[in-house]
């Protein structure tokens, strides 16, 4: 049985694999190679060893996406885990005990689905949505409530230190119906009685939340974490068809992705636009690195 | 606290989980890769077909038999004016070549991969927000030197050259280091436009100088209409043709030559901070914040409603607009106003070019083809069909002629007919797309109140400085 194991997995293997190589790891390995050119996207490339890297260095766009990813990966997974955490443990433990099973408030369920929808709209149509909702006169949704009320419209998106924030809601708010779920499927795991018996001893839903609930769910935790993690270095779409003026004002909300689009399909930089993705890569793989290393502690066994 | 585990199975999911998420890791960083499209396969496998016969019918000496590809934008203008009057034109002239018609919203993304190929299409319209860099094509040697047709007979008349039928700028607009590769079809004409019926509503009159004007936009202010606006969202260049427009009236027009040829200092030259000064002014009084967060088609519509008084844009606000213009609205172009008496234009003058741009690819199968396809698009019938379809004039001098245009249209024919020799035109958009871009950026910065005019020509000059230091960007002269 195991002599015989090795081929059959090769077997099934060697398909997906020769697939991923080909549109996934191949198209990598030529990013590396058309970075060190200055390939404009039509004839042969040149090659120009790190020029475009040393470009890089004093590109103050490229400096400003970098910082706003800073932002993102601080606010995104922070904000999201937050209110997901909330309202998990609202739709699964937050309500009474009946007949020794934790239930969730009241309308749990029709909640559940509710908080799902966003994650079932395509990107594009969130942030024409938003577009709508963010609209900075009397037809915005927000705005034409507050000009009915007398009350000066907030220029959300115009705003230079109000409109990476706004990006970042919008975000969060299509983020938080899936994690939701997922934390719902953790705390589901979670056995009844260690909940029966801590509430015995007294506790409250607050000690619940903080003595039982979080400890229990700490892996979960760490996969929503590296999830959103990834998604901070992205929110491409959202920024290019939402922003105004493509990641503006003035680079006010513009993101890797953002620049890397204007540089490759924009300018025709496709060289510059590579190194720019090079960049990308390795920060990412720096972040996942470093948060699975942080992360790492000892899971509670029950 | 630790329990004995009651499901092993909940375990495995976790594991399951943490597994995906380092995969997931992996995967991500595609998104950066996106220029990670393949270089290879240039040029050399595209064979060109062999000439035909010249003839007094057909001085190119096009293969009669060769097909041609036509891509045309389908954009403001649609790709009716192609399919119903130019193609059946070519094929009219040659029944035997097969006319094969693609329409795209997307111009670069139907069209680079087929150029990374070397099998691109034989006629390009090359226009819309995805648009292909020209610049860029020019330099890679992609596009056909289009020479032999502005020299060749028209149709109309074999005894007159092409370039005698158009109107003149035309071929300047689409070359590159003197050069012609692209061919401007669209009489474009620029300035501010206003509801005839509004002004005449209110007794306003168009401006001519600067105190009239602000006198004009306080006026209309009281009356509680926003008096004049852009949209900041996605069409600041609609702004930057202002100033620079107006620049140009004040410095005269070396001021766009030298910024169109990168010269040192082009955008810290007086004429252009004094512009952008008195237009700054107008952002901060007379305009409103919000519409830095509003698309072209919001502002538009607003001015359709009469609560924008006045609009800077080309020629093409009347066609684009028209589902929204309700009955009377009559458009009406106003040139941008002088600033002084001491300004080294006259009041009348404007910036008018031949816009949509159309090139015939260099290394495609026909480009004998392409450029018959030109002349066909060139013929009076071509012209006049183009007009009739699209309502818009063409460069076609004789194309226009005797063509009831919407009133619109009209009167920027008539502004550019009252500018006599005092048109301009510039070209750095075209040639620096980066240029642009931070025009752009600048433009919004400096008309919502963020920076004054001196950090507005300061901020576009180091990044016009930029460029001309950059070796990688192909520079071009005029």
């Amino acid at each position: 049985m195991r002599h015989g194991k090795y081929p059959f997995v090769i077997g099934f293997l060697f398909a997906p694999v020769a697939l991923y190589v080909t549109f996934v790891i191949w198209p990598y390995a030529q990013a590396f190679q058309i970075s060190m050119t200055n390939w404009r996207g039509l004839s042969a490339p040149q090659w120009v060893g790190f020029d475009n890297y040393r470009r890089l260095l004093d590109d103050g766009a490229f400096w400003k996406a970098v910082q706003h990813h800073g932002v993102l990966l601080l606010a995104l997974p922070l904000i999201t885990i937050a209110i997901a955490l909330f309202f998990a443990f609202l739709l699964n433990v937050g309500g009474k005990s009946s007949g020794g099973q934790r239930q969730g408030v009241w309308g749990a369920k029709f909640y559940r689905v509710v908080f799902f929808f966003p994650q079932v709209l395509a990107v594009a149509i969130i942030a024409v949505l938003f577009q709508m909702v963010y609209r900075p006169n009397e037809s915005g949704l927000i705005n034409g409530v507050l000009m009915k009320l007398g009350i000066e419209p907030i220029l959300f998106l115009v705003k230079p230190n109000l409109a990476l924030w706004s990006i970042i809601a919008v975000l969060v708010w299509q983020a938080v119906g899936f994690y939701v779920v997922l934390f719902s499927a953790g705390m589901a795991s979670i056995p009844g009685e260690i909940y029966e018996a801590a509430e015995m001893d007294g506790a409250t839903k607050v000690t619940l939340f903080f003595r039982v609930t979080l400890p229990l769910l700490w892996d979960t935790l760490q996969v929503a974490w590296v999830y959103l993690g990834i998604a901070a270095f992205d929110a491409f779409a959202i920024v290019a068809v939402l922003s105004v003026d493509g990641g503006g004002p003035d680079g006010a909300t513009t993101v890797l992705a953002m620049e890397i689009y204007r540089n490759a399909f924009v300018y025709s930089k496709y060289g510059y636009a590579s190194a720019m993705g090079v960049a990308l890569f390795f920060l990412t793989l720096t972040f996942a690195a470093l948060t699975l290393r942080l992360t790492k502690r000892e899971s509670v066994e029950y | 606290m630790s329990i004995t585990p009651e499901h092993p199975a909940a375990l495995d999911r976790r594991t399951v989980l943490r597994r995906a998420a380092a995969v997931g890791m992996l995967a991500t960083p595609a998104i950066g890769l996106l220029g990670a499209c393949a270089t290879s396969g240039s040029d050399g496998d595209n064979e060109q077909v062999a000439g035909g016969t010249k003839s007094e019918k057909n001085p190119l000496g096009v293969k009669e038999d060769a097909g041609i590809e036509v891509v045309i934008f389908n954009g403001g203008y649609g790709e009716k004016y192609a399919t119903d009057v130019h193609e059946p034109l070519y094929k009219k002239a040659f029944p035997k070549a097969e006319v094969k018609h693609q329409a795209t919203q997307a111009v670069s993304t139907v069209l680079q991969p087929r150029f990374a190929s070397g099998n691109p299409p034989e006629f390009v319209n090359n226009s819309g927000e995805k648009l292909m860099d020209f610049g860029a094509l020019v330099a890679d040697g992609q596009l056909q030197d289009l020479t032999e047709l502005w020299d060749a007979p028209s149709v109309d008349d074999p005894s007159k050259k092409v370039r005698d039928t158009v109107v003149p700028g035309t071929i300047e607009a689409g070359s590159f280091n003197g050069k012609p590769f692209v061919l401007y079809y669209v009489s474009t004409v620029f300035g501010i436009w206003y509801s005839g019926k509004l002004f005449k509503d209110n007794g306003w009159a168009p401006a001519k100088n600067w105190d009239e004007f602000i006198a004009l936009l306080t006026n209309i202010k009281a009356k509680g209409i926003t008096p004049y606006g852009y949209a900041g969202a996605n069409a600041a260049y609609y702004q930057w043709n202002v100033i620079l427009t107006h620049a140009a009236k004040i410095g005269g027009t070396d001021v766009l030559k030298n910024i169109d040829n990168l010269e040192d200092g082009a955008w810290k030259q007086d004429a252009v901070k004094q512009a952008a000064a008195a237009w700054a002014e107008v952002g901060a009084k007379f305009s409103d914040k919000s519409f830095e967060g509003l698309k072209h088609t919001d502002v538009q519509l607003r001015q359709n409603q009469y609560k924008v008084a006045m609009y800077p844009s080309g020629d093409w606000l009347e066609g684009e607009q028209k589902k929204d213009t309700p009955a009377g609205f009559d458009y009406q172009l106003m040139p941008v106003p002088s600033l002084s008496a001491s300004d080294k234009l006259p009041a009348t003058a404007l910036r008018a070019t031949a816009g949509e741009g159309y090139f015939v690819s260099a290394k495609s199968k026909n480009p004998k083809g392409g450029l018959e396809y030109m002349r066909q698009m060139l013929s009076t019938a071509g012209a006049k069909g183009f007009t009739e379809v699209v309502k818009a004039p063409t460069v076609v001098t004789a194309g226009s002629e005797g063509f009831a245009f919407p009133p619109g249209v009209a009167s920027s024919q008539a502004a550019l007919k009252a500018a006599g020799q005092d048109v301009f035109n510039l070209y750095f958009d075209g040639w620096y797309k980066e240029l642009d871009t931070e025009a752009r950026t600048a433009t919004n910065e400096l008309m919502f109140g963020r920076i004054n005019a001196d950090a507005f020509v300061e901020r576009i000059q180091k990044r016009a400085d930029a460029i001309k230091k950059d070796s990688s960007v192909t520079k071009f002269k005029r």
